[in-house]
């Protein structure tokens, strides 16, 4: 039977917590997918669900129903994230380029899908890990879980076009990782490498 | 020629990845580019089944390892624990504090009438 979210949302901002018991039920799986996705593994994903569900707790009575309650989940655990990613990194700064590594290989509870998307799907995930947290951020929120510039600037911390900036880098790191200019070939290749360039030196300027 | 080539494909760059994710079409400047252009209508391709590849991510769920829901339940409780035992506090303080003036009160009451009392019957004698 299909759970009735906006009652349970309504029933929540009441006071009820068995409702937002059921809220949690509904959705931890989808959070904790983002959370994973935003920091590439189990542990930090874990600690991010948890907090994102004790604010959205704590800020329930303060969600007006605009939005859909799993975008609303959503920004608060972009929002965790990045705090928690920040954190980490103040104290454990040596290790985040090489944690990254992680590819997103935990069992799919669509197990179908996976399999027909097969091999193009398998590098993304591997692309993705190798994104640098600020940029896969972004193209996560943006270009997987669709939400505003606005928003995901918002939740990160940056500016509207620094969120841009970002989409724009790491969307262009995700395509040339997927398909390679081929080595050979002098001429058009590296002419295009250095007009890439450019644009992507452009960015860091931001 | 190959200045003005470099120059159009750069100003496209941002353009295409727009375009391929069908949030803002191309301009008819950078369209007629692209028309002409095999590098920037290469990198459209690579950007559409990069777009596609994102989005099929959307409706694939992780599974959670087991255990998760209950530490997250977990969690929650503790914070209405510590916010019930927040609002005990600050009841028992609000008491506290009353009890202090009921008593401060009650004794300056009696203090006043000892001494009504004193001076009565200090004017009586």
């Amino acid at each position: 039977m299909p759970v009735d979210v906006a009652h349970l949302v309504a029933e929540a901002r009441e006071g009820d917590r068995d409702a937002f018991d059921e809220l949690v039920k509904a959705t931890y799986a989808d959070t904790y997918t983002l959370a994973y996705r935003l920091t590439g593994n189990e542990e930090d994903a874990r600690d991010v669900v948890q907090e994102a569900y004790l604010r959205a707790y704590r800020g329930i009575k303060r969600f007006r129903g605009d939005a859909q309650f799993s975008t609303w989940m959503y920004r608060i655990t972009a929002n965790c994230a990045a705090t928690h990613l920040g954190r980490r990194q103040k104290h454990r700064h040596d290790e985040l380029t090489d944690e990254l590594g992680l590819a997103d290989d935990r069992p799919v509870a669509d197990v179908e899908g996976h399999v027909e998307r097969g091999v193009l799907r398998d590098r993304l995930q591997g692309a993705l890990a190798q994104l640098p947290p600020r940029l896969r951020a972004v193209v996560i929120l943006r270009d997987i879980y669709d939400l505003p510039h606005e928003s995901i600037a918002a939740e990160l911390g940056i500016s509207e076009s620094a969120a841009k900036v970002r989409l724009h880098r790491a969307r262009k790191k995700l395509r040339e990782d997927l398909f390679p200019l081929p080595t050979d070939g002098e001429g058009e290749s590296s002419r295009h490498l250095r007009a890439g360039d450019r644009v992507e030196g452009d960015a860091h300027a931001v | 020629m190959r200045s003005a080539t470099l120059t159009r494909c750069d100003d496209v760059a941002v353009a295409l990845s727009e375009a391929a994710a069908a949030t803002t079409p191309l301009d008819p400047a950078s369209q007629a580019h692209v028309e002409h252009c095999l590098r920037c209508q290469a990198e459209l391709v690579q950007y559409k089944k990069l777009f596609r590849a994102l989005r099929a991510m959307r409706t694939e769920v992780l599974e959670p390892s087991p255990g998760l829901l209950g530490e997250i339940f977990l969690a929650l409780e503790e914070a209405g624990e510590r916010g019930v035992v927040r609002s005990v506090l600050s009841g028992r303080r609000a008491a506290y504090l009353g009890g202090i003036a009921a008593a401060a009160a009650a004794a300056g009451v009696g203090g006043a009438l000892v001494v009504a009392t004193r001076t009565r019957r200090r004017l009586a004698s």
